[in-house]
């Protein structure tokens, strides 16, 4: 079973985001990246596949300032493979550019799964995944909370809302969007992650030169107005309790 | 020894070698003092005691199936009380510890701490570039040395908890008060500072200790100091027992050690009666594991109107909060199996001498102390204040 | 090609999503601008009942029993011959489970330009996207001849998407499927047995900032105070300490209670979008900066652990006076 992991950076939301001198543009001298919080999951899922059934686990990202901790990471966690893809992405790219510029690393690759995450909170174009895989032409099923391989065939848990979930199965190969890994991914110490570093190497591929075609023209960026703000109750902990039983009066639930 | 190195075998070695006085692990009588004097021990099903019967026997294979190692916040009590000097608490625990996380055995409340502190230089995920965003609008204006560039005689290490809780910047901001008040030219690393790492190397992550210590070490070579101040007794251990077998060395005491040396330049600036029963509570890193417990007593007891009372344990056999090796980040896996809280023990303690005022001298217990006495039955009136929010207030500022 | 703006509707076990109804606001609003007229595209087997209240101007209908149920490669087959033989101004998706797993696949297979997580239109033909948790939004002219468009909710009301008149429908011609390489192999109810919170007046949510399991029950014990019942935001279910149909947000549920009382939640897009129809949101949390005071009709800059226990003290008293 030969998996593929595909792995990006994203703004860390802890930041301020600020816009910049362009103001079309996120500003990314403060911008701090790190891993995609769905893209931990895949990793983690595909972990999971290679721990229950065997098969050789690839992880494939761009390279970005701070995506060789990001892999070596992986690696301490079980990953076998690391491939960061080369091409000028410092200014930041749309999706469909990354998935053309690791559709031709991956499809050389032949995968018979690829996972990555459903979304990422940079997404303007799509996510991904989908992308991906309207380029290789494999099918996609996203919004997964589990992942089985069953021969030549996988078996998914699709997440709707309200808690229902469809059971679907897919044939390979197949690119899957993670929302939730089977378990929450896991700790890795930093002993382990430094002690891989000196063991593991990083496979460089260079893309080839970026398309962006099919995402939309940005000709504005901002901060959302914070209108209409709550009317903030202020006091003790007791003044505002007597306040808030007012309230409940007011509305009918006292 | 066989031939074939077993992982166990190994790992006993292991401990032996990395810790200073390691192999004194080949002493232990078996006495049990240490399981006993654990104030979670009777939770653990191998407390030290048996964890060294484990190794000992070549089964640490049960240790790994196990999580109650978890319960351990290295309080010290153990290895203070070890008549072989085992170096229990930094060895055997935090090696314990250290065995579990690479075998992917660590409560997920923890997993944020330590992937916060790796990520961001503090356990509590905020962004280091606002590590001295409690300092803002203080006047004199505090000097950050990335921006100041100039020498200092005092460099002053927050630490985390002062840094970014809400609750316990008010002592960062005492100190400030009291620092200019007695015009001590002092700066801090803001954000630069990154954290200590002692409770995180406690809680079995030696390399992520190592990560933070090299961050810390790098801030320090940049600036001119003569010494360095902390208002935290984790980093205060951290600096002065841990970092120089990093080759980072530099002369650090605390905060009260500090202020106890210029007692005859604070005491006329006490001019304010607190007229309140005050009993001090020793942390763990700065009583028992290091020694000072007559420093922050002696500033206590030159605030005019103060009654300093002892609780039951007190000095080498203080209690613990609860907070160290971990237990700061433990509490949901911790409350799960205890259904009791190191905290609120102490609260009681300190209620049954009849205090007015809990006084400490530690980041983690000011937030603990004050959600214990929120719990504890006729702990309401109960005051919990670092020793500079006392001092602060008996100076009037 | 037309300057019609095709909306395909979410339906799922029989009712039509929310979204659907959003989407077609917002396909109003742009049609204006662009002369053209809003198509509902309808998906199903005998779904067409669905279409009473869809407020378009008329509906194409794929009608065939290997429709029934969403599954990605059916429905992509299907819209993909659609899109490309009408070639309209604009296509709408949901951002949903569905909307998502057809918007970005069309748009590499037919080569058309796609925009997601738009919140508005203006008829100029203007798209309002919210990017990064909602922190940022992104601006711009909806690409032409044809644009393919993800939709979030929040910019205009259902209602708005409503009407009584149901739009005139004609058949679709639906290509063969076979060869599928996705199936449904069935559904996964939520844990029943538990209460519909849905359906629930008083809600107290808590978020990250319960910090863990233990303290829970200091939400509980507000809650029954109140006569409430104790929801989570999306970290709170991941955890495990609350049951999955606990669950408010956009992978959860929508609900629109009297009372929204949330505990340490900052107010993510994703769980803002969930609670937009509540009568009266309350807000604790320490941060002043949280999103959720944006939408909230009262807010509590405290920490909730110095709060709720105190508030559930006085609501006991309050209802024994």
């Amino acid at each position: 079973m030969n998996i593929i992991i595909l792995v990006k950076l994203v703004p860390d939301l802890v930041e301020e985001l600020t816009v910049d001198a362009s103001g079309a543009a996120l500003d990314m001298a403060w911008l701090r990246l790190i891993i995609n919080e769905f893209d931990d999951h895949a990793i983690e899922q595909g972990i999971l596949l290679k721990e229950r059934g065997g098969g050789q686990v690839t992880i494939v990202a761009p390279d970005v300032e701070g995506i060789d901790d990001v892999l070596f990471t992986a690696a301490a966690k079980g990953a076998d493979h690391l491939i960061k893809v080369k091409g000028d992405f410092s200014a930041g790219v749309n999706n469909h550019a990354l998935a053309r510029a690791l559709a031709t690393v991956v499809k050389g690759l032949q995968p018979d799964l690829v996972l990555t995450g459903v979304q990422a909170n940079n997404d303007i174009d799509g996510a991904l995944g989908p992308l991906l895989a309207g380029l290789l032409e494999m099918p996609y099923v996203g919004y997964l909370s589990g992942v089985a391989i069953d021969g030549a065939k996988t078996k998914v848990r699709k997440e709707y809302p309200g808690g229902l979930i469809a059971e679907m199965e897919v044939t390979l190969p197949a690119v899957l969007g993670v929302q939730a890994a089977e378990q929450p991914p896991r700790y890795v110490a930093v002993s382990k992650v430094r002690q891989v570093m000196k063991t593991s190497t990083i496979e460089e591929q260079s893309a080839s030169p970026l398309d962006p075609s099919g995402g939309p023209k940005i000709s504005r960026m901002f901060q959302p107005e914070t209108g209409g703000r709550a009317t903030m109750l202020t006091g003790t902990a007791d003044e505002v309790s007597t306040q808030l039983v007012g309230i409940f009066k007011e509305l009918g639930v006292l | 020894m066989t031939p074939t190195e077993t992982k166990q075998q190994s790992m006993y070695d292991q401990v032996l070698e990395s810790t200073p006085r390691g192999e004194r692990l080949k002493l232990c009588l078996q006495c049990g003092d240490c399981s006993g004097i654990c104030p979670f021990g009777y939770l653990m099903i191998h407390p030290p005691s048996r964890l060294i019967a484990q190794l000992r026997a070549d089964r640490f294979e049960k240790v790994l199936e196990t999580d109650t190692v978890w319960m351990c916040v290295s309080c010290y009590a153990c290895t203070a009380v070890c008549p072989a000097q085992i170096p229990l608490t930094p060895g055997l625990m935090a090696r314990t510890k250290e065995e579990l996380i690479l075998n992917g055995n660590v409560p997920a409340e923890l997993q944020s701490a330590l992937e916060n502190s790796q990520r961001y230089g503090n356990p509590l995920g905020e962004s280091p570039r606002k590590r001295a965003d409690w300092a803002a609008g203080i006047q004199p204006e505090v000097k950050i040395m990335g921006k100041f560039r100039q020498p200092v005689d005092v460099l002053w290490f927050v630490g985390d908890y002062p840094s970014y809780h809400p609750r316990v910047q008010a002592t960062a901001k005492a100190l400030t008060k009291i620092l200019h008040a007695l015009g001590v030219n002092f700066g801090i690393l803001g954000p630069d500072e990154t954290s200590d790492g002692d409770s995180q190397r406690l809680a079995g992550e030696r390399g992520l200790f190592e990560m933070l210590a090299e961050r810390n070490g790098l801030a320090f070579s940049k600036y001119q100091f003569k010494e360095i101040i902390t208002t935290d007794p984790h980093a205060y251990n951290a600096i002065k027992n841990e970092y120089p077998r990093l080759e980072i060395s530099y002369p650090i005491r605390h905060y009260t050690e500090f202020l106890a040396e210029r007692l005859d330049q604070l005491k006329p600036l006490l001019k304010q009666e607190v007229k309140a029963k005050v009993t001090y509570h020793d942390p763990c890193y700065l009583g028992r594991a290091n020694d000072v417990f007559e420093e922050p007593r002696h500033l206590i007891e030159a605030i005019p109107g103060v009654e300093l009372v002892e609780m039951t344990h007190n000095h080498k056999n203080s209690l613990c909060c609860g907070g160290g090796g971990g237990g700061m980040w433990l509490d949901g896996f911790q409350w799960e199996k205890a259904h009791v809280r190191l905290s609120e023990w102490r609260v009681k303690e300190a209620l049954a001498v009849g205090a007015d005022i809990l006084a400490v001298a530690c980041p983690y217990e000011t937030p603990r102390f004050e959600d214990a006495a929120k719990t504890v039955q006729g702990a309401g009136q109960l005051r919990v204040r670092d020793i500079t929010e006392l001092l602060v207030e008996a100076m009037g500022i | 090609m037309t300057q019609d703006i095709y909306v395909v509707i979410e339906h799922l076990r029989g009712q039509v999503a929310e979204i659907s109804y959003v989407m077609l606001a917002a396909a109003q609003e742009l049609a204006k601008g662009q002369n053209g007229k809003v198509v509902a595209v309808l998906l199903g087997k005998n779904a067409q009942g669905l279409a009473g209240n869809l407020a378009a101007d008329r509906l194409i209908s794929f009608d065939h029993p290997g429709l029934a149920d969403f599954t990605s490669d059916a429905y992509q087959k299907v819209l993909a011959g659609l899109i490309q033989k009408d070639q309209p101004r604009a296509v709408f998706f949901g951002s949903t489970s569905i909307g998502t797993d057809l918007a970005s696949v069309l748009s590499i297979r037919l080569g058309l330009p796609l925009v997601s997580s738009c919140r508005l239109f203006t008829p100029e033909g203007k798209y309002v996207s919210q990017i990064c948790g909602g922190k940022i939004m992104a601006e711009g002219e909806l690409p032409g001849p044809t644009s393919l468009v993800t939709m979030v909710p929040g910019g205009y009301k259902p209602e708005q998407g409503q009407s009584n008149q149901s739009p005139a429908v004609t058949q679709g011609e639906v290509p063969s499927l076979d060869s599928l390489r996705v199936s449904l192999k069935g559904y996964i109810e939520p844990a029943a047995g538990d209460v519909d919170i849905a359906k629930e007046p008083i809600l107290i949510s808590v978020g990250r900032g319960i910090q863990n399991k233990d303290n829970i029950s200091l939400a509980e014990d507000l809650a029954s105070a109140l006569g409430g019942v104790v929801t989570g935001s999306r970290p709170v279910i991941d955890q495990g300490w609350l049951a999955s149909s606990r669950l408010v947000g956009k992978s959860g549920k929508q609900v629109k209670p009297k009372i929204y009382f949330t505990l340490g939640i900052s107010g993510a897009p994703e769980h803002a979008e969930a609670i937009m129809g509540s009568n009266a949101i309350i807000a604790v949390n320490t941060d002043p900066a949280a999103p959720i005071f944006n939408i909230a009709k009262y807010g509590v800059e405290m920490d909730l652990f110095d709060l709720v226990e105190v508030l559930t003290e006085k609501v006991k008293a309050a209802k024994a006076s």
